[in-house]
């Protein structure tokens, strides 16, 4: 329900063990609408999951601002948006059944059990609920951790290449998972990702990031409807625009 | 519940070969200890001294010392010693550790206090303690857990030293506030090191509190050892320890052994 302005005066990484101070960003702008559906695309190690950090709250040493703007008609939280976060790696608590972990960000009360379980079955997992998740394949954990993140109804959805060394059969079926998850709960979704198709399969709109320090080179929306986004020929033809 | 029936499937079937090579380690672990009785009873023979006395005459002593319950009451009180002197040592040695684990800075400065404790032999922090505190059960129990804490303390920064930020980043972006990150994401990732800790300090502190019982204490089966000593009763020294041994190692087994099982059941 919010959208995302992002404003950074410079954000560079300390030096460490001999290596000199690194610049991510400088005078970066990205104004996110609210209910878009973000795409940021890049090489690898460009800080494209240090911006989600930030927008996160979990990287705070940088200057500038984020600022998260409730859509019209809808009231400001006075905790801020519920944020979700899909990381890399799964990132479940191993000590705990999926379901737990599905929980636990609710509280873990006998309502929030329910609603984990609800979610659970929604994302085909309900059979393996009470299993611990090293016992799931990494396909399976990566649908808890979907599970996770939506089970809190997040206003502002950021993923972090949340698909990535899958085989390519499981992560289509993941971003159908995806798009059928947001077409019950929309949110404001920035997603990180380095595979073009990936990017225009799901984005609204697509960011391209280069560059030392890294600058938007290409900025596109995608107009493309549930059908064409199947389609290969398609999807082949608006990534060729983004990349070429 | 299917987790209840697939869980107590696969616990049944290594179950089921738990307690057959549990079987045949306890055949093994009786002849050993049939032999160790044997050895025994032959060198009782050879040196024929009431100093090394055999079996049956520890086995009578034993007897004697359970008639009137003094046996049992004494171990008993032993126990309550170990148990409060150990329980005081954990929760204090965790705190500390985990502090220095988490702050770079506090274990520069606390660090090396730590190291001093750790060398200061066990003996001079019982005598500082029954001078400085008298010779009471407080002071007892101190000094029992002032000699265990910097182990469990070294032990527990490891740990905290160690732990996930993954996971103190998700449970930081999940907002699940300091009790539930404690509760869920922190002990467990220490739970192995807490087992450590408590292994090698429950050993450490068995032996602490007889010597502490025997420096200043009028029960208990240091002091009972002690009055054995001073009467060369060697039957009774060995009666006690052979009463004392038993019920440690029944401890380690029923108790802390299920509970570190139980502790990394999830572990694949």
């Amino acid at each position: 329900m919010t959208g995302i302005a992002i404003d950074i005066g410079e954000k560079r990484f300390p030096a460490a063990a001999g290596a000199p101070s690194r610049l991510i960003y400088r005078d970066f702008r990205l104004e996110v609408a609210p209910f878009a559906f973000v795409v940021l695309l890049a090489p690898s190690g460009l800080g494209k999951t240090t911006l989600l950090n930030m927008v996160a709250g979990l990287d705070r040493d940088f200057s500038g601002t984020i600022r998260f703007r409730p859509a019209a008609g809808t009231a400001t939280r006075p905790e801020g948006p519920r944020l979700a976060y899909a990381f890399q790696s799964p990132r479940l608590l191993p000590w705990r059944s999926v379901v737990d972990n599905v929980a636990l960000p609710l509280g873990r009360d006998p309502a929030a059990m329910e609603k984990a379980l609800a979610m659970l079955r929604q994302v085909g997992l309900e059979e393996q609920a009470h299993a611990f998740p090293e016992r799931l394949s990494l396909g399976q954990q990566r649908r808890a951790a979907l599970a996770r993140a939506f089970v809190i109804d997040p206003d502002v959805l950021l993923m972090d290449e949340p698909f990535v060394s899958l085989d390519e059969a499981g992560a289509a079926r993941l971003r159908d998972l995806l798009r059928r998850l947001l077409a019950q709960r929309p949110a404001t979704v920035m997603f990180v990702t380095h595979d073009s198709r990936e990017a225009v399969e799901l984005g609204s709109r697509i960011v391209r990031l280069d560059g030392v320090p890294a600058q938007i080179v290409a900025d596109v929306a995608v107009e493309l409807s549930p059908q064409e986004r199947r389609s290969p020929d398609a999807v082949e033809a608006l990534r060729r625009q983004v990349v070429g | 519940m299917a987790f209840l029936r697939s869980g107590t499937a696969t616990a049944g079937g290594s179950g089921g070969e738990a307690t057959r090579s549990g079987l045949a380690g306890l055949t093994m672990t009786l002849i050993s200890l049939a032999l160790l009785a044997l050895a025994w009873q032959a060198a009782a023979w050879l040196v024929a001294s009431p100093l090394l006395p055999g079996p049956p005459e520890v086995a009578a002593a034993l007897v004697r010392a359970s008639a009137d319950f003094a046996l049992p009451r004494n171990i008993l009180i032993t126990l309550g010693r170990v148990a409060a002197s150990f329980l005081i040592a954990m929760v204090v040695g965790a705190a500390i550790g985990i502090v220095l684990g988490r702050s770079k800075a506090l274990d520069r400065v606390f660090g090396p206090w730590l190291i001093v404790l750790l060398n200061l032999p066990a003996l001079v922090v019982i005598i500082l303690c029954y001078v400085w505190f008298g010779l009471t059960e407080a002071a007892a129990i101190t000094a029992v857990a002032v000699n265990k804490i910097p182990n469990v303390a070294v032990t527990l920064r490891e740990g905290a030293a160690a732990l996930s930020r993954e996971l103190d980043e998700m449970a930081l972006v999940y907002r699940f506030g300091p009790l539930r990150t404690l509760r869920h994401v922190v002990l467990p990732q220490l739970a192995p090191f807490f087992a450590a800790a408590a292994r090698s300090g429950l050993a450490l502190t068995w032996k602490i509190v007889l010597v502490v019982e025997l420096l200043g204490r009028s029960n208990g089966v240091g002091f009972e050892l002690q009055t054995a000593f001073q009467l060369f009763d060697v039957a009774t020294v060995l009666a006690y320890a052979l009463a004392f041994t038993l019920v440690v190692q029944i401890i380690e087994l029923l108790l802390l052994q299920p509970l570190e099982r139980r502790a990394g059941r999830w572990r694949r």
